[in-house]
């Protein structure tokens, strides 16, 4: 495997080399791409040292089950801090201020709902995937089907918006063509993901948010700096500078009725606790407690990021909004609103530190794909292949091919669909795919472990209800109906549907598990107080290997 | 689990203590989230110029500066408490009850 890796990096250098002196007017692509090359050599490195220590089923779902809570939290963290999340809420800021504060909320609240209410159970009851949860004690052909096919929706739609933001975002920052550097993307991510499994992709990510954190913290501290660590003075110049003047100072258009700010809370919330791959995180540690510690250092990651993005933000807005250097002919920001937190890096580090952050933004886009992948692969080998297909009877290896299989077949899926989406307009993929993990996993998984009266026939009639329900009014909603197939007015007025694909997923797993007399539906509640008490206690919940 | 082990754990009146404390701490500590976000962004939705007013005269800072840094950090805080509170009260009955069925295990 060493010398495939040595050939690809030769590969890369060698493209990487004429791209740069296309568009490298400033030398700034040179930079970049030493930094970003030597991430992926240390990141291969890993994913070197990963695959031999990933020889069993479980080292490569979960790393063995033996990362602590404190790694756990920085790889959650780094998870949702995308480069999506980085340049989407500092542009977001940049362009409407404090409305991008409101956002960044929004997606941090989901964690400690996620803490009291599922993290524990969901490490006491499960092994690999959530689906392991929803399937305890219903009957696996039926939920883990629903189960695995919700995570592939999600992990999909995310994972094609993941690949279609960085195709661009690496044309811009290293001057490369959109499919090659899409192509990159992809290759990467297949090496860590089938060679290296969770403990590669943990690694990158933690790696990844280490080096994210640290950069945003610099440029954050050297917006302050300029202005003696006063907020306020940052503000008033701020101010100054925008078009919008002193309305960027509060809340504006992102949140305008009451039905819209509860559906796009219960999206964000509910989606969080739905998402594969954030919950599949879960059983990278040893047992609740670890699980527990995850979250809070998660939780504190995530916050501190936002408030950094928040200042960069405005940062940007009194450096690079009237700088002639980051302007093109028309005065508009080159690259674009998401282009604010690079160009201000730029502004106060340099054309050094403009390399670094744009090295750590391809970075991140590499971990977040990767950590997608790897749980969309689970999903098709362990509850697909081995739970629903094979009915269990599998040995590992077989499995373990099958989940690289899946993962190849996935990165290519990826590939192709981030090639095909260039030009489409794919804003609603993300809202999509939190919608769809909001109203079908999430209400599944939560009624399994605190509802007795949840049946197999229940969980899968409602969670299917779900999912068509959220895929149905996000079409007919204006980001799809309207902005997508142009359409005049939209037939269904609300941009977030989880107030209402939510509710419908409760209500229809609620009605149909009720009227559900069979003899297996009676035998399903029965079992609930056996896997109440272990999610409870942990007792009989799957440990850690050691190595 | 097995049927001895399950007989046994629910016979324990410290199981079902653990179970009572710690599912009202949790569910007491998700409402007060939720209540607290909702209030912000509901507030956001009906009245955006509360959270628009300057903190005080000839400053341009907002009172929704502070409230929603103040709603981030609350957001941590709430996860340290709970965390604080499990590791010192919850892993102790959760440790006993291990401790009551290790033999069997």
């Amino acid at each position: 495997m060493k010398k495939w890796l040595l050939l690809f990096l030769g590969t890369l250098s060698l493209f990487a080399a004429p791209a740069a002196e296309v568009s490298g007017k400033r030398d700034l692509n040179i930079s970049a791409i030493v930094m970003f090359l030597l991430f992926v050599a240390l990141t291969l490195g890993i994913t070197y040292w990963a695959a031999k220590r990933t020889r069993t089923a479980k080292d490569f779902y979960t790393a063995g089950g033996g990362i602590t809570g404190f790694q756990n939290g920085l790889a959650m963290a780094g998870d949702y801090m995308s480069a999506a999340s980085f340049l989407g809420i500092s542009g977001l800021v940049y362009l409407k201020g404090y409305d991008g504060l409101i956002y960044s909320i929004g997606f941090l609240v989901g964690w400690p709902i996620v803490l009291f209410l599922i993290a524990e159970k969901l490490r006491n009851l499960g092994k690999y995937t959530f689906a392991d949860v929803v399937s305890f004690r219903l009957k696996p052909g039926p939920t883990r089907t629903l189960a695995a096919f919700g995570s592939i929706a999600t992990v999909l739609l995310y994972l094609i918006a993941q690949m279609v933001g960085s195709g661009k975002l690496i044309q811009v920052l290293f001057g490369l063509d959109y499919a090659f550097a899409v192509i990159i993307v992809g290759v990467l991510m297949i090496l860590y993901v089938t060679f290296g499994g969770m403990l590669a992709t943990t690694w990158v990510q933690i790696i990844k948010a280490v080096l994210l954190l640290a950069g945003a913290t610099f440029i954050a501290l050297a917006v302050m700096a300029h202005f003696g660590f006063s907020f306020e003075s940052l503000f008033k110049e701020a101010v100054k500078t925008h078009p919008d003047g002193i309305k960027i100072m509060s809340p504006g258009g992102l949140v305008s009725d009451p039905i819209s700010a509860i559906s796009l809370g219960m999206a964000l919330m509910f989606g969080l606790a739905g998402l594969p791959h954030i919950l599949m995180r879960f059983f990278t540690v040893a047992d609740a407690k670890e699980a527990r510690k995850s979250v809070f250092y998660a939780t504190g990651f995530i916050g501190y990021f936002y408030v950094l993005t928040f200042i960069i933000g405005f940062g940007a807005i009194v450096f690079v909004m009237k700088n002639p250097e980051y302007l093109d002919a028309a005065g508009k920001i080159i690259g674009g609103n998401n282009m604010a937190a690079i160009h201000l890096s730029h502004a106060v580090g340099g054309n050094f530190f403009l390399g670094f952050i744009s090295a750590v933004a391809f970075a991140t886009i590499l971990a977040v794909v990767s950590g997608l992948t790897l749980a969309g692969a689970s999903a098709i080998s362990h509850d697909l292949y081995a739970s629903v297909i094979k009915k269990g009877q599998v040995d590992e290896i077989t499995e373990m091919r099958v989940s690289k299989i899946a993962t190849l077949v996935i990165g290519i899926l990826a590939i192709l669909l981030g090639i095909a989406f260039e030009k489409q307009n794919i804003a609603f993929m993300v809202g999509l795919a939190f919608a769809i993990a909001a109203s079908a996993n999430f209400p599944v998984l939560f009624l399994s472990m605190y509802w007795k009266g949840l049946t197999t026939k229940g969980a899968f009639r409602g969670g299917l209800l779900g999912l068509l329900t959220a895929i149905v009014l996000v079409i007919l909603g204006p980001t799809v109906w309207v902005s997508v197939l142009g359409n005049p007015e939209p037939i269904f007025p609300y941009k977030y549907p989880a107030l209402f694909s939510v509710t419908v997923a409760f209500i229809g797993i609620w009605f149909f598990s009720k009227i559900d007399n069979s003899k297996e539906a009676q035998e399903e509640r029965e079992k609930f107080e056996a896997q109440y008490i272990r999610a409870q206690t942990g007792i009989g919940a799957e440990g850690a290997t050691s190595h | 689990m097995k049927t001895e082990i399950l007989q046994k754990l629910k016979s324990n009146p410290r199981l079902w203590e653990l179970i009572e404390k710690r599912e009202k701490f949790s569910w007491t500590m998700a409402i007060i989230m939720l209540i607290v976000y909702y209030a912000f962004i509901l507030t956001i939705a009906f009245d955006p110029s509360l959270l628009g007013k300057p903190l005080s005269e000839n400053m341009v800072t907002t009172v929704g500066i502070p409230v929603g840094i103040g709603v981030i950090v609350f957001a941590f805080i709430l996860t340290g408490i709970y965390v604080n509170k499990a590791n010192k009260e919850f892993d102790v009955i959760t440790k006993e009850l291990h401790d009551s069925v290790k033999d069997e295990l």
